[in-house]
């Protein structure tokens, strides 16, 4: 372990930063850590965390905006939020079993990793909603980008490009989201069906309905499959709209409606993969295709005895399987046939720093990374090598 | 008025030539040098501010943006990219040595998918265009500009386009999964595909409202949505702005998002029922339409709820729609408030602050006072659910002297937006017409960031000069020596 730098607030992250410019020392960029994990390891003598920048700054529940420090929990923000009935969009799954951690995330490394769980096919991702940030570039400046209102285009979008840059563009020190009002209810209609192919026919059926469906995953199980589809909102629509997603989906297989309690605990697993049933040796993928293709990428992870769990309509594929090189490679071939991408979420460290955890980047893009990156962190001493190797 | 960097005489001086090496690379009636045919390209939807061109070239396929792009970057011209011109802040304005590229020839739908639910487009097909390729199947495009029949998707995604349904749907960074995107180098790169979230930086969200400053975009996939079973809406008027906008809290607070929530003003409603005769209660100082989605019975019950929650705000008029011809009838005076406002007044200057929406009250009040000050009528429209507020301030443009007071008028709402916690743009965008006030948003080193990323991908500045930065700054000289 480095050595492990916690400013208690923003101006000493940019003080941090700052010498660490001055003496192109790389540092490691991190909340709690429990996304270490994931993507590759970070080489650096010293570590930089957020996770002493806690507290919500501002929450107007009528204008649904949240701010809050990056080092806040994510737990702590949900619980705020649900005392005035309202929720994170995203879903951000909790990663903690599938990394082996107690640590519990903040919110800067969920947005940092732009992480989002079920609810992202209907309700955005968490880039989605970051609508104002504040961060500390690689010289140690305090920068803003977006504000705390709902619509705002004004100057280049940094919001989204440091949502999902793990730490490697700047130090997010203090997040804006959107929030909504959360569902009164919710119900799933989950349905029996033959295998993936058919499965992810009726999610699309599902997702293609005028029924709002806000979750649509597909679980493989013996001799076959089981597609389930959730419905959120006030008690009669949920009512409504299940009964008749399920009258329609009945011609496609077995059906049955999951009541609230049984549809929460299910999407909460589906949320952190827990179906996957990821085992300790084995390594986990995120594929991302158009639905249609998810099937095709499913088996060409049974291919390599890897088991999935699809969400997003299909278009998510979760891969757990041999922790190999071979493995990754095939499995990114198959993304990339597909025209999608595969991430390698999970994996023995040796694996994360053999393989690209990232699908390269066709030249002209990579080029255009290489200046962004010098242009937020010209020393390039943020996170090196955390996505890209040399990078 | 807002200064345009003086051309390059070298440029100027070299027009023939640029002009031939244009037409080798879009061949037939692809470019227009001629005074008559240039002037249609001499502004945008901010018809305050215009310039000729020094061509306009109408390409038909990415590779010859590309090769039009690879030429103007070797010999240092600048370029500026153009939809169907409907920017209302001269996002689309040229200069005199600049290029413009027109999209507007690139109109093909080039794929539809409703299984995995999104399309693929070229650039130059309008914002409607969407919707109606896939609406018989039930889908739709959700953004929706109010300028939509006539806007084309590559502005929109240059623009971060939003709309009056963004509330429940986002605007345009959210409903898109990838664009082809060519480079000032005529480097032609795919971002994203039919996929969410690609791995890696987001490009796809940073390029997206970038206003033409990174590049160009000459196809997009843009994800479809089923269309809810129905719609319908109610219209609640109020006896002060304060009251309106404690309705809109209470309604929000009470867990419902109307998939639209418009606000206006006394002056706008008396324009627009001029204008429309859709019923507006002349003697309210506010009033809301607010419109649902779902069955008939979902209908029936959201508006009796949102009903109920007017009715404890002692309401002027609550009028609930009985069926989707009264449900248009409430939407006819507002969506016609631009046209009803151009009919009292010769002139208008259309303005996109953002606020936070428990501002409104105070910010319509010294909007008010600003409006005794200047001596000009002003009338607002306010997406009431996510603060985005468009003051219409109305002067008259053969009157230099009231032209000028309209854009201080303008300026000084747009700072009071920043002032109170919002931004200077919503939707519209920052173009030339807010170029000068970024400075109000944004410290000097927060625009210097944004700068060098720019540079990152323009390094010559020559992508939609004038736009977006304060001239001053530019790491690249704007002015000519």
């Amino acid at each position: 372990m480095s050595d492990l730098l916690v400013p208690t607030d923003e101006s000493g992250i940019a003080a941090a930063v700052a010498a660490a410019h001055a003496a192109r020392e790389p540092l490691a960029i991190e909340g709690n850590g429990s996304k270490r994990g994931l993507l590759r390891p970070v080489q650096a003598a010293r570590t930089l965390s957020t996770r002493n920048l806690a507290g919500i700054t501002l929450y107007r529940p009528g204008e649904l905006v949240i701010s809050a420090r990056a080092g806040t929990l994510v737990a702590e923000i949900a619980a705020a939020l649900a005392e005035k009935g309202q929720h994170l969009i995203a879903e951000p799954p909790d990663t903690r079993a599938l990394f082996g951690t107690e640590a519990e995330a903040t919110i800067g490394g969920i947005v940092a990793a732009n992480l989002s769980g079920p609810r992202r096919i209907a309700g955005g991702a968490m880039r989605d909603h970051l609508l104002g940030i504040r961060f500390v570039n690689g010289r140690g400046e305090i920068l803003r980008s977006g504000g705390r209102v709902l619509k705002n285009v004004t100057g280049l979008d940094l919001c989204k490009l440091l949502a999902g840059s793990y730490g490697t563009l700047g130090v997010i020190t203090e997040v804006t989201l959107k929030v909504l009002p959360a569902p009164q209810t919710e119900a799933t209609v989950a349905v029996r069906v033959g295998g993936l192919a058919a499965g992810v026919r009726v999610l699309s059926a599902g997702l293609g309905s005028p029924f709002g469906v806000s979750g649509a995953a597909l679980l493989p199980a013996e001799a076959g499959a089981e597609a389930v589809l959730r419905i959120e909102d006030f008690a009669p629509s949920v009512a409504y709209r299940s009964g008749r997603l399920a009258q329609q989906l009945a011609a496609l297989g077995e059906v049955r409606v999951l009541g609230e309690e049984e549809s929460r605990a299910r999407w909460r697993a589906i949320r952190d993969a827990e179906p996957l049933g990821a085992r300790a040796e084995e390594a986990v993928w995120r594929v991302s295709v158009r639905p249609s293709a998810g099937p095709g990428v499913a088996a060409a992870a049974a291919g390599l005895g890897g088991r999935v769990l699809l969400d997003w309509g299909g278009g998510l594929v979760w891969v757990a399987g041999p922790a190999t090189a071979e493995a990754h490679d095939a499995l990114a071939r198959a993304a990339m046939a597909a025209r999608g991408t595969c991430t390698l979420f999970r994996g023995p460290e040796a694996l994360r720093l053999a393989v690209p955890v990232l699908p390269e980047e066709p030249p002209p893009l990579a080029a255009i990374a290489r200046r962004v990156k010098a242009a937020l962190d010209p020393a390039g001493i943020l996170n090196p090598g955390r996505m890209r190797a040399g990078f | 008025m807002i200064a345009l960097p003086a051309p390059k005489p070298e440029i100027l001086a070299r027009r023939e030539e640029i002009v031939q090496a244009l037409r080798a690379l879009v061949p037939g009636d692809g470019v227009i040098s001629d005074a008559t045919r240039l002037k249609p390209y001499e502004t945008d939807g901010l018809a305050a501010y215009r310039q000729v061109p020094l061509a306009v070239v109408l390409p038909t396929t990415t590779e010859q943006v590309a090769a039009v792009l690879r030429y103007c970057h070797a010999n240092g011209i600048r370029v500026v990219p153009r939809g169907a011109g409907t920017s209302l802040s001269g996002g689309a304005l040229p200069m005199a040595d600049a290029v413009v590229i027109g999209l507007m020839r690139m109109n093909r739908i080039l794929e539809v998918n409703l299984e995995d639910r999104f399309a693929v487009v070229e650039a130059g097909v309008t914002n409607i265009g969407i919707t109606r390729a896939v609406e018989e199947a039930g889908f739709f495009y959700a953004p929706d500009p109010s300028s939509q029949l006539a806007c084309m998707i590559g502005g929109n995604v240059m623009m971060n386009s939003g709309g009056a349904h963004c509330l429940k749907y986002g605007v345009t960074a959210n409903n898109l999964l990838g664009v082809k995107f060519v480079t000032i180098a005529g480097e032609v790169i795919e971002i994203g595909g039919a996929h969410l979230d690609a791995a890696g930086y987001d490009w796809l969200g940073l390029i997206t409202g970038s206003e033409g400053q990174l590049g160009l975009v000459t196809e997009v996939t843009v994800r479809i949505l089923r269309s809810a079973e129905g719609a319908r809406a109610m219209l609640a008027a109020f006896k002060s702005t304060e009251i309106a906008g404690a309705a809109v809290d209470a309604i929000i607070a009470s867990g419902i998002i109307p998939v639209a929530l418009e606000f206006m003003d006394r002056p706008c409603i008396h324009a627009c029922e001029a204008f429309a005769h859709a019923g507006y209660p002349l003697d309210a100082e506010a009033m809301l339409i607010i419109e649902v989605e779902g069955s008939v019975a979902e209908q029936d019950d959201l508006l009796a709820r949102i009903r109920a929650i007017c009715e404890r705000f002692d309401p002027i008029s609550l009028k609930v729609a009985e069926s989707a011809e009264q449900s248009a009838a409430i939407w006819k005076g507002r969506k016609g408030a631009f046209g009803a406002v151009g009919r009292i007044s010769p002139d208008y200057l259309c303005m996109d602050g953002t606020i936070p929406t428990s501002e409104l009250p105070f910010v319509l009040r010294r909007i008010g006072e600003m409006s005794a000050q200047y001596g000009l009528k002003v009338a607002n429209v306010f997406h009431a659910g996510d603060g985005n507020l468009h003051p219409l301030i109305m002067f008259d443009a053969n009157d230099p002297d009231s032209f000028r007071r309209a854009e201080a008028f303008g300026a000084d709402i747009l700072k009071l937006c920043v002032e109170v916690g919002g931004c200077l743009t919503g939707e519209h965008g920052v173009g030339v017409e807010k170029r000068d006030l970024m400075g109000v948003q944004f410290t000097p080193r927060e625009l210097d960031q944004q700068r060098a990323i720019k540079s990152a991908f323009d390094p010559d500045w020559l992508l939609n000069p004038s736009k977006v930065f304060p001239l001053e700054g530019a790491p690249v000289p704007l002015v000519a020596a």
